[in-house]
C-alpha cells in the first residue's frame, strides 16, 4: 500500500516535470527570443527598454545558450518562486497572480461540494426510485443543465437578481472591500458572494454525476449482496445505504482529480461574465496579449493543480474501496 | 410427524413486467420440519430461487406475492404466522433471528467493501442486543464453528481475501449469526469445485444435528437431494409436481418429471461413453405456461387430450403428493380409479 502511495507520487511528480516543460514551450512559443518579443511590445505601447536592460534580461534567461539550458536556468528560478515578469502588467507574474489563484482554488472547491451535495442524495433518489415522477423531473431539470450554457444561466441569473431585488451579483467581493487588505470582514464578504458563481458553475457537473451515480446505482442494486443484506432483516434505507450507494461512490472519488480543470476551464466564461477575479479571464487575456510568462505560469499552476488533484483522489479512492486497497500487498 | 415449522401453501409469485406477467412461482405447496431437510429440486429457471426469496418478503421489484400462505408456527407454540401478510417491520424481525438464507455465490453475494466482520456483527447487533464487543466475539466463535481456521484473524479481512470454500463458510456463519430455526441455502454448493461442495454439505448436516435446524435445500443435482435430503419436493414452471420423503421419490417417483431427472443422473454403473438421457424439449418460459399440465409437451407418458385441456390437482396418498393424471383426478371419472 505503501509502494502504491510511493509509486502514484513518483509518478505525479513526473507529470509536474512534464508539464513544466510544456509551460516553457508556451513561454518560447513566439517567434523570436521573447525578450525580442518583450521589446517589441514594449515600445508599441510607448516605453521602450533601454539596450543594456534587454542585454541583462538576455543573460538571466541563458538566452541565446542551447535549449535544456535556457530550461534550466528557467525552471531553478520558478523553484524559487521567480515566475519571471509579465509584460504587459509589468510587474512580477506572482504579483499580477496574486489572491486569484487562491480564488479559483476555492471557488473549484465550492463548486465541487455544491456538486457532491447535489448529485448524491439526487442521484440515489433517481435509481431507488427509477421511473418515478420525482426520477422523471430530475432527469428532465439535469438534462436541461447539461445543454443550457453555464454563461447563459449566469446572465439569466443576473438579469434576475438585478430586476427583483436590486442587487448586483457580479464578483466575489463587494466593490469596496476589493482593494482591501484581508481581514474578517472581507472574508465574511467573500463568503457571501462565493455561493452562487459557485452553484452555476457545479449545476453542468452536477447534472452529469447525477446520470453516472444514477447509472451506478441501479447496476448496483442488481448485485446478490443487497439481497444478502436485505436478507438480514435491515431496513431499506440502511440496506441501500451502507451497501450499493458505497460501492456506487467511487466515480466522485475519482471525480476530485476530473472535476477541476473542467471547473477551470468552465469558469473562464462565467468568470467573465460574473466578473470574478480568477485565473481564467487572466490566461484568456495572457494568451491574446502573447503575455507568454504570465500564460506559462498559469498553465504551469494549472497543470500542477490537476496534479494534485489526481494525488487526493487517488488516496481517496484507496480509501473508498479497499479492494484497491489490497491490490498491492 | 411434529407440526411443520414452515407450510407453504398455494403461493404465488409474479413479475408484473413490460411484456407482460412472469408467473415465476404459481401454486407452491411444501412443508419443512424442525431437524428436516427438505430438498427443492428443478431445472433452472422453474422459480426455486423466487420462492426462496417470497419466504422472505424480499423479491425484487416489480416482483409480488400475490396469493398464498406463508405459515411460520412460532417458536413455543402458538397458531402459526402468515408471512405473505405481515407487515414490513414485522417482517424485518423474522429475517436473520427466524429464517436466514445462504446463496449460491459466496464472492458476490458479499459486499467488497466491508470486513467479514462488519458483514456478520452487523446482523447480530441489530436483532441480538449484544455490545459491539460481544458481538465481534460471538462472531468468532461463528466463524470457528464453521470450520473457519484462525477466526480471530480472518474477522477482519475482506472477503476477496478468502478463497471460495471458506467464503461459503463464512456466508453460512453470517445466516446463522442471530440463530435462525429455518435455514434456506439456494444452491450453496453450485459454484465450488467437488471437494469443498462435500465439505459444506457435511457442514450443514453436522450443523443441522447439532442445532435441530429445519434446512430448505434448493438445488438441481438430484446427486445433493440422494445425500442430504430426507424430504423432497420437485418443482416445475412454479410448481411442487411432487412431494414425499426422499426414499419414496427414488425408489418410486410417481411423477413422469421427476422420473425423468433420475434417469439424468450419472451412476458408476453406467456403461463409460454412453449418452445421459435428457429431459426431451426445453423448459417453457413462464410467460407463456402451456394450457393444462405444464409439463405435457415434454411428457413421455402423456395419457391424452385431458393433460393439454386440464390441470392436474394434487393427489394425495400417505405422506406424498403427485400432480399427474396418471394418479388419478381425471374431471368426470369417479375418484380413485386409476387410468
Ligand atoms: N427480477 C425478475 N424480473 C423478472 N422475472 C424474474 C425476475 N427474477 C426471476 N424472474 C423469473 O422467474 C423465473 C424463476 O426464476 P428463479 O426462481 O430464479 O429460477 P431458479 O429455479 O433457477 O432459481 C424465471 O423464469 C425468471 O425469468
Ligand atoms: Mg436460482
Amino acid at each position: 500500500m505503501i509502494a502504491f502511495v510511493v509509486r502514484r507520487f513518483l509518478l505525479g511528480l513526473f507529470t509536474v516535470w512534464l508539464i513544466s516543460v510544456a509551460s516553457f514551450t508556451i513561454i518560447q512559443l513566439p517567434p523570436g527570443d521573447f525578450v525580442d518579443a518583450y521589446i517589441a511590445q514594449l515600445a508599441a505601447s510607448g516605453s521602450p527598454v533601454s539596450a543594456t536592460e534587454a542585454d541583462m534580461l538576455r543573460k538571466l534567461y541563458g538566452l541565446g545558450q542551447p535549449m535544456y539550458v535556457q530550461y534550466g536556468k528557467w525552471i531553478s528560478r520558478v523553484v524559487t518562486g521567480d515566475f519571471g515578469e509579465s509584460m504587459e502588467w509589468r510587474r512580477p507574474v506572482t504579483e499580477v497572480i496574486g489572491d486569484r489563484i487562491w480564488l479559483t482554488l476555492l471557488l473549484s472547491f465550492a463548486a465541487l461540494l455544491i456538486t457532491w451535495g447535489l448529485a448524491l442524495p439526487i442521484g440515489i433518489y433517481s435509481a431507488v426510485r427509477q421511473y418515478s415522477f420525482g426520477d422523471y423531473a430530475f432527469t428532465l431539470l439535469g438534462f436541461v443543465g447539461i445543454a443550457v450554457p453555464n454563461f447563459l444561466l449566469a446572465l439569466i441569473i443576473m438579469y434576475f437578481s438585478f430586476k427583483l431585488f436590486g442587487a448586483n451579483v457580479g464578483g466575489l467581493f463587494s466593490s469596496e472591500m476589493t482593494i482591501q487588505p484581508w481581514s474578517w470582514a472581507k472574508a465574511w464578504d467573500l463568503a457571501k458572494h462565493l455561493p452562487l458563481p459557485a452553484v452555476i458553475l457545479a449545476l453542468a457537473g452536477t447534472a452529469q454525476l447525477i446520470r453516472i451515480m444514477r447509472a451506478n446505482l441501479l447496476d448496483e442494486l442488481r448485485k446478490p449482496y443487497v439481497v444478502t443484506a436485505r436478507a438480514k432483516g435491515l431496513s431499506e434505507t440502511r440496506v441501500i445505504l451502507k451497501y450499493p450507494v458505497r460501492a456506487a461512490l467511487n466515480p466522485f472519488a475519482s471525480n476530485i482529480a476530473y472535476l477541476f480543470p473542467f471547473l477551470v476551464s468552465g469558469s473562464v466564461i462565467i468568470s467573465i461574465v460574473l466578473g470574478l477575479p480568477t485565473v481564467g479571464p487572466l490566461l484568456v487575456k495572457a494568451l491574446v496579449a502573447q503575455d507568454m510568462f504570465l500564460a506559462g505560469t498559469i498553465v504551469l499552476l494549472l497543470g500542477v493543480m490537476t496534479v494534485v488533484g489526481t494525488f487526493i483522489s487517488d488516496l481517496v479512492l484507496m480509501w473508498v474501496d479497499p479492494r484497491i486497497r489490497h491490490q498491492m500487498d | 410427524m411434529a407440526d411443520p415449522i414452515l407450510s407453504v401453501r398455494d403461493l404465488h409469485t409474479q413479475f408484473h413486467g413490460r411484456e407482460g406477467i412472469v408467473r415465476a412461482v404459481d401454486g407452491v405447496d411444501f412443508d419443512v420440519f424442525e431437524g428436516r431437510t427438505l430438498g427443492v429440486v428443478g431445472e433452472s429457471g422453474c422459480g426455486k430461487s423466487v420462492t426462496a426469496r417470497s419466504i422472505l418478503g424480499i423479491v425484487d421489484r416489480p416482483g409480488r406475492v400475490m396469493g398464498g400462505q406463508i405459515l411460520l408456527r412460532p417458536q413455543g407454540g402458538g397458531p402459526p404466522v402468515d408471512l405473505a401478510t405481515l407487515p414490513q417491520a414485522a417482517m424485518r424481525r423474522i429475517r436473520g433471528p427466524e429464517i436466514a438464507l445462504v446463496f449460491q455465490e459466496p464472492m458476490a453475494s458479499f459486499s467488497q467493501h466491508y470486513t467479514i466482520g462488519n458483514q456478520i456483527t452487523e446482523a447480530i447487533l441489530l436483532h441480538m442486543g449484544l455490545g459491539k464487543r460481544a458481538a465481534r466475539a460471538r462472531a468468532i466463535e461463528l466463524l470457528d464453528m464453521v470450520g473457519v481456521p484462525q477466526p480471530d484473524r480472518r474477522i477482519d479481512e475482506y472477503p476477496f481475501q478468502l478463497s471460495g470454500g471458506l467464503r461459503q463458510r463464512v456466508m453460512i456463519a453470517m445466516a446463522l449469526a442471530c440463530d435462525p430455526r429455518v435455514l434456506i441455502a439456494d444452491e450453496p454448493t453450485t459454484a465450488l469445485d467437488v471437494t469443498t461442495q462435500a465439505q459444506i454439505l457435511d457442514l450443514l448436516r453436522d450443523l443441522q444435528q447439532k442445532r435441530g435446524l429445519a434446512i430448505i435445500l434448493i438445488t438441481h443435482d438430484m446427486g445433493v437431494i440422494a445425500e442430504m435430503a430426507h424430504d423432497v419436493a420437485v418443482m416445475y414452471l412454479g410448481r411442487a409436481v411432487e412431494t414425499g420423503p426422499v426414499q419414496d421419490i427414488f425408489n418410486r417417483p410417481r411423477h413422469p418429471y421427476t422420473r425423468a431427472l433420475l434417469r439424468s443422473i450419472p451412476t458408476v454403473m453406467a456403461r463409460p461413453r454412453t449418452r445421459l438421457p435428457t429431459i426431451e424439449g426445453s423448459i417453457p418460459h413462464p410467460f407463456d405456461r402451456p394450457r393444462g399440465c405444464a409439463y405435457h409437451p415434454r411428457c413421455s407418458e402423456k395419457l391424452g387430450a385431458v393433460c393439454e385441456t386440464h390441470e392436474p390437482p394434487p393427489i394425495d396418498t400417505e405422506h406424498r403428493q403427485v400432480r399427474c393424471f396418471l394418479h388419478g383426478g381425471i374431471p368426470g371419472a369417479p375418484p380413485g380409479t386409476q387410468p
